[in-house]
């Protein structure tokens, strides 16, 4: 009655998605079984963009590989420079100042916006729709002036630093943010008009892609994708860090399980960054952007894991000293991994056409996965 | 039954059609909205904020004179590899030996603009420039000197 797992029997075709495949986003190379229209199997092959990040953080220093952690998950760079900025503060004992704090905030929330434009724009065009695409690069195009201004690169920043922030914010920092956030509220309904209405749209995501509450928590999904489908993990909520327990936000939680579920948790993120965001933007206290540390930074002996939510989900850095300046063992638990092992899970037995729009609402980023 | 939900369908779908058209449009209308940059053309005209790392420089005054002390600072902070110091022996006026940099040779194919270098030097020697169009034709050209030939440390920097 069902066939076996894996099998191929006659009539079956093989069709290989990518590795340069526009829809992929990157090099992700499926090798899909189909039984007509019906996907049977997707297998997903790894590694055309491995660098090994991971060994090579072991050979620098705890300043040092911060920045290359910027190249994994390159749109939400700040927040990767955040979880290892944490990791090593948690092995040095740090104490970082407000200032360092609130600023901190600001910049991951500010990069969770553009991260989820950015997903969202690339996601309607792998629809088919291309007009989003720009929509969202206009709105992404003025958080990254922003970041640019205070940080002095438009993606891979290298902004967080062991003890702070590596420089103080811009004096047009607070002015700049309160227009993008005025540009934003101005122009959020066009998202609603032009794709979250849109009758088309909305039967390519509705029921498909289901993925149960137990089957994300048994992958291991996080972030939106998990919960799209019910489940609670926010990062931010359940261990809280930096100033993330005295803030106002919802955790936003869907229970579709569907496309369109996971797709309505980005839009309405989108919307929670920018309250917090109002809270802080007027209240940044003032005194030093980074704390006072030694010149060759050195963590004791031990283990140190500290984890933080990026815009895909939850990614977690594990480090093992064995008391010199380099890290005997740095292991990074990245979101876009777990998520995209769900894939196969969720495209058997729907039709190859939606199998864009699964990946488009997984939210892959393959240096994320690769490393 | 059938029929009216048939057409109950498409008029949803155009009607949907046509609110997303109605946006193309106006921005179709409104010529101010429109954000784009003619990029090669108002080169002349572009402005980059003065945080932006381009590339390493290293300013020299009118004496021709900067204010590396050849401590090497940014050469330990760099992850890549991407600065070298070259030292040469220097007579003082009073005849003693001195050491300075004779080259402080920057790689900018290895440079990954983190930064990390102007941030331990202890005496501002080298900040980064606002350029941003690298492409050469010769890769050698990517290699470059930073101190201008003859020129030597600012009086007073140690």
């Amino acid at each position: 009655m069902f066939e076996e797992v894996g099998t191929t029997t006659e009539g079956d075709i093989i069709i290989n998605v990518g590795p340069q495949h526009p829809a992929t986003h990157g090099v992700l190379h499926l090798v899909i079984t189909l039984n007509g229209e019906t996907i049977k199997k997707v297998e997903p092959h790894l590694g055309y963009i491995h660098r090994s990040i991971e060994k090579m953080c072991e050979s620098l220093s705890y300043r040092q590989f911060i920045y290359v952690t910027s190249r994994m998950d390159y749109l939400s760079s700040h927040i990767n420079n955040h979880a290892c900025a944490l990791c090593v503060e948690k092995g040095l004992q740090v104490e970082v100042p407000p200032r360092a704090q609130v600023i901190r905030v600001l910049m991951d929330e500010l990069t969770r916006i553009a991260s989820h434009e950015l997903w969202w724009g690339a996601m309607a065009m792998d629809l088919g729709a291309f007009t989003p695409f720009f929509h969202a690069f206009r709105e992404r195009e003025s958080i990254n002036d922003i970041m640019e201004e205070t940080c002095g690169a438009r993606l891979t920043m290298n902004y967080m630093v062991p003890g702070g922030v590596m420089q103080d914010l811009h004096p047009n920092f607070q002015k700049k943010v309160k227009e993008f956030m005025q540009l934003y509220k101005r122009k959020i309904h066009e998202y609603d008009e032009l794709v979250t209405g849109n009758i088309i749209f909305q039967n390519r995501m509705k029921n498909v892609g289901y993925l149960s509450a137990e089957d994300a928590v048994s992958y291991g999904c996080s972030g939106p994708a998990a919960r799209g489908s019910g489940v609670s993990c926010d990062i931010r909520k359940i261990y809280p860090y930096e100033i993330y327990d005295k803030l106002e936000f919802d955790e936003v939680l869907e229970t579709g399980g569907d496309s369109f579920a996971r797709y309505m948790v980005r839009i309405r993120e989108m919307q929670q960054s920018i309250r917090i965001i109002e809270q802080l933007i007027d209240n940044i206290p003032e005194g030093d952007f980074q704390a006072k540390t030694k010149a060759v930074l050195k963590l004791p002996k031990g283990e140190f894991y500290t984890r933080v939510e990026t815009a895909r989900g939850e990614l977690g850095v594990y480090i093992v000293s064995e008391g010199g300046t380099t890290p005997y063992r740095i292991k990074f638990r990245s979101p876009g991994f777990s998520n995209l092992s769900v894939l196969d899970h969720i495209a058997r037995g729907s039709k190859l056409g939606d199998l864009v729009a699964m990946m488009g609402t997984l939210d892959l980023v393959i240096p994320d996965i690769d490393r | 039954m059938f029929i009216t939900k048939y057409i109950k369908d498409v008029y949803k779908g155009v009607r949907s059609l046509l609110v997303g058209m109605k946006r193309t449009l106006y921005y179709f209308t409104h010529h101010k909205e429109i954000i784009t940059q003619q990029y090669p053309d108002n080169r002349d005209t572009l402005v980059l904020p003065e945080r932006f790392k381009g590339e390493v420089v290293m300013p020299h005054n009118e004496n021709n004179e900067h204010r590396c002390t050849g401590c090497q600072a940014c050469e330990l902070a760099c992850p890549n590899g991407t600065i070298k110091v070259i030292f040469k022996n220097e007579l003082t006026p009073e005849g003693k030996k001195k050491k300075a940099i004779d080259k402080l040779v920057y790689h900018l194919e290895l440079c990954t603009m983190c930064n990390l270098c102007v941030e331990a030097c202890p005496s501002d020697a080298i900040k980064m420039a606002q350029t941003f169009e690298h492409s050469v034709f010769d890769r050698n050209e990517l290699t470059k000197i930073l101190n201008n030939p003859g020129s030597k440390i600012m009086e007073g920097v140690e």
